[in-house]
């Protein structure tokens, strides 16, 4: 039993549960529900496997060696707005590591996560499924092709301020 | 029965009547996730504002993909009941011209026009290139993406307008279930998933089950980097899919089929979601399907990031909700698969050949490829070429035809040096391979794999070396951790790459990997290990000169990242 927790908390264990007792598709599982509450709460806080654990009546270790093997899920607040750089072969061949190089330069990191400013969330992908528009970024999810080092620069910096 | 379905047929009929003879002009714009990433709701929004202004009769549809990448953003115009007029790589600020001389004028715009469809009677338009006469239209056959770019994916009438749903209705109404396995048996089709086992031979494992519960297992995990044939049907054609996965069920006895799609990846996900909706209001799904005594579910479910989810095992693993992880076999899916259940494992591909093999035969579907790899190939062209894409070629054109005549060649004036084929789990392939015929068992005597159908094109600029150690940085972000010489080897194979990227390779680094990579291939559990030597094995056979520049003391600097700093993840699972 969860002990109390002060009001946020109490907030986000709500929110929680209702994503997981709204869950509409047949197939309820443990990655079910911790996709769905990732996909609303866009991280899984403790709280997050907690409840699940027990909407699913599994165990916290159970949760935790699901949620800890898809690299899609993350357990801290992503930022404002998230840039997937793809890194695929496609991608590769058509200059995806100076996409990075002057990504990464732009947002001040030299690594996947969040700028000092919590603002740009920098995230690495290893096809974002647009091949053919290759070198391919996303913006909040949203796919862009044809990218040039100038133009994925200028997205960054316009991130930032945004 | 059969009421029902002509019933469904005449609705059908009627709604393509509207849209094609109607009052209006269609406008079909390319979507998918290539279409996004070229620019098309940009495009679509530019349409629909001009149309407002303008009050011209016209309405705008988002299609999925025609194939040709490179000329998206891909709009096509036909007047009511006239010809179809392709404008390529339209921006935004060239939407209200168009309009204003194709639909409220009638002349079409020949300084944009790219290609032009043809009209019953067999002419075109002067002026403006027949689109079959494209050299990339030309080469193709296309089954699996006949109407991709032509229709609404999201709406089902449209679909069995143009024929959809009649594979279905021939079987219900006079064929066995057993008559369907024969006649996909005969028929020669293989799994395009990557492994090419006969798909009628694998039903057979299934149907001879005579468990109350079993399940048809579509895999559109597509993890392989460089393949969108997969997400390009769900977006473009999602029924085609979901008819073979019907007709699979029926042929097998199964009770329910799952559609097995990655988070994040949204179109392909709503719209199959869309489409098993819309077939279950119809009674294409469900109980007593069409009036038949045939019952079958279908549902759509998501999984997290893993290459490995779409392993048949693992997959199950994850449908189940836990780690993607494969199992050991025996017990073979067929006999104890999800939730135990007997399961049989299909590529979307692989069934959204079954419905045109079922309503026009099986002799008519092997007169199409070679002797042992009949039918078609959806092959998707990336990296340094003219005319990337997705296209569907008969098996048995050669993968230089594939480059040349379907693909146009490197652009800027180079020449292809390698192609990576099949994945990550495939090879490497230089110049002397490129006389091989697409061809499941050709290609694999080449050292590579035709796989799902990526194929990646690199021109005299590109390092091999770096090539493959971006390859091999997959295949270790990617193993699944289960078992020891694969989660081991990966990371060892991917440490001695980084010697050779920075020409401090030892001359026994070559004799190690190997050594890694059979203990790899005998030792591991799924096919992420046995195969994941592969791009190294043909790489090094291709381009021995280039790895052996690698060597401490000789040339160096094949690659161009000699300090280590190619940029690759850093996060491994625990
Ligand atoms: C690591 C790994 C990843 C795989 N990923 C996929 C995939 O994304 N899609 C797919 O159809 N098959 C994939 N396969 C092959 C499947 O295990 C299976 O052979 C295939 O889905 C069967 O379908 P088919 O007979 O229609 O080809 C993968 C295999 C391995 C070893
Ligand atoms: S490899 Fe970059 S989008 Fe597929």
């Amino acid at each position: 039993m969860a002990t109390a927790a002060p009001d946020s908390g109490d907030e986000i264990r709500d929110r929680i549960r209702n994503v997981l007792q709204g869950q509409k598709q047949d197939t309820v599982t443990v990655l079910s529900s911790l996709l769905n509450v990732q996909d609303e709460l866009h991280y899984l806080p403790d709280e997050a496997i907690e409840e699940t654990a027990a909407f699913v009546k599994s165990t916290i270790n159970e949760v935790w060696s699901v949620a800890s093997f898809y690299t899609n899920f993350r357990f801290t607040p992503p930022g404002d707005h998230t840039l997937e750089v793809c890194w695929g072969p496609s991608c590769h061949v058509m200059g995806a590591q100076k996409i990075l190089k002057s990504v990464q330069e732009e947002l001040g990191i030299s690594r996947e996560g969040e700028t000092e400013d919590g603002k740009v969330t920098l995230e690495y992908n290893t096809c974002l499924g647009a091949c053919a528009q290759a070198p391919v970024i996303a913006v909040d999810h949203i796919h862009m092709g044809r990218i040039t080092p100038q133009h994925a620069t200028s997205i960054a910096r316009e991130l930032q301020s945004r | 029965m059969a009421v029902a379905f002509d019933e469904l047929r005449q609705r059908a009929d009627a709604r393509w009547q509207d849209l094609t003879a109607g009052p209006k002009a269609w406008i079909r714009v390319g979507g998918g996730v290539s279409g996004e990433a070229a620019g098309c709701d940009a495009v679509i929004e530019a349409f629909e504002k001009a149309i407002a202004d303008t009050g011209a009769e016209a309405f705008v549809t988002r299609v999925g993909m025609l194939g040709l990448c490179y000329a998206e953003p891909l709009v096509d115009i036909a007047m009511p009941g006239g010809p179809r007029v392709y404008y390529a790589n339209v921006e935004p600020d060239q939407v209200a011209k168009i309009l204003d001389s194709h639909v409220v004028r009638g002349q079409p715009d020949k300084s944009l026009a790219f290609a032009c469809s043809a009209r019953p009677d067999g002419n075109g338009i002067d002026g403006i290139t027949p689109l079959k006469d494209l050299p990339d239209i030309a080469a193709q056959t296309r089954i699996v993406t006949r109407n991709f770019g032509r229709i609404d994916p999201t709406d089902l009438l449209q679909y069995i307008a143009n024929g959809g749903y009649a594979g279905l209705d021939k079987a219900l109404e006079s064929m066995s279930p057993d008559q369907v396995l024969e006649e996909v048996k005969d028929s020669g089709l293989r799994g395009r998933g990557g492994a090419a086992f006969p798909t009628g031979l694998k039903w057979s494992f299934l149907s001879g089950s005579s468990a109350p519960v079993k399940y048809i297992l579509c895999n559109a995990e597509e993890g392989d980097p460089g393949a969108f044939n997969d997400k390009a049907i769900l977006e473009s054609d999602p029924h085609t899919l979901l008819e073979g996965l019907i007709l699979a069920g029926y042929a097998t006895g199964a009770t329910k089929g799952f559609i097995f799609i990655r988070q994040g990846h949204n179109e392909p996900i709503n719209l199959s979601r869309k489409a098993v909706t819309d077939a279950y209001e119809v009674g294409l799904l469900g109980e007593h399907i069409l009036g038949s005594e045939f019952s079958y579910d279908a549902e759509v479910v998501l999984t997290g990031d893993s290459y490995v989810a779409g392993e048949e095992t693992a997959l199950m693993e994850a449908i189940e909700g836990k780690r993607a992880q494969p199992r050991y076999r025996p017990p073979f899916p067929a006999q104890a698969g999800l939730w135990q259940k007997p399961s049989n494992i299909n590529n979307v591909k692989s069934l959204a050949f079954v419905p045109q093999i079922i309503a026009r035969g099986s002799e008519w579907f092997k007169s199409i490829g070679t002797e042992k790899s009949t039918g078609t190939a959806l092959v998707c062209l990336s990296g340094n070429i003219q005319r990337p894409g997705l296209y569907e070629v008969p098996m048995g054109l050669t993968i230089r035809q594939v480059l040349e005549d379907v693909g146009g060649g490197a652009p800027n004036g180079k020449t292809i040096k390698v192609i990576q084929t099949g994945g990550p789990l495939g090879g490497v392939l230089g110049e002397e391979a490129f006389d091989v015929e697409i061809d499941f068992d050709a290609m694999s005597a080449a050292g590579a794999i035709l796989g799902a159908g990526g194929i990646i094109v690199g021109d005299e600029d590109v390092s091999v070396v770096d090539l493959t150690r971006a390859l091999i940085a997959f295949n270790q972000f990617e193993a699944c951790g289960k078992c020891f010489p694969c989660r081991l080897g990966t990371t060892h194979m991917l440490e001695t790459l980084d010697r050779v990227c920075m020409n401090r390779a030892n001359a026994n680094d070559f004799e190690l990997m190997e050594r890694i990579g059979n203990s790899m291939k005998v030792g591991s559990l799924c096919g992420h290990g046995q195969l994941g030597y592969n791009p190294i094995l043909s790489a090094v056979k291709y381009f021995k000169d280039e790895f052996d520049a690698s060597i401490q003391d000789h040339a160096g600097a094949v690659g161009h990242f000699p300090d280590g700093s190619m940029i690759t993840p850093t996060r491994t699972r625990p």
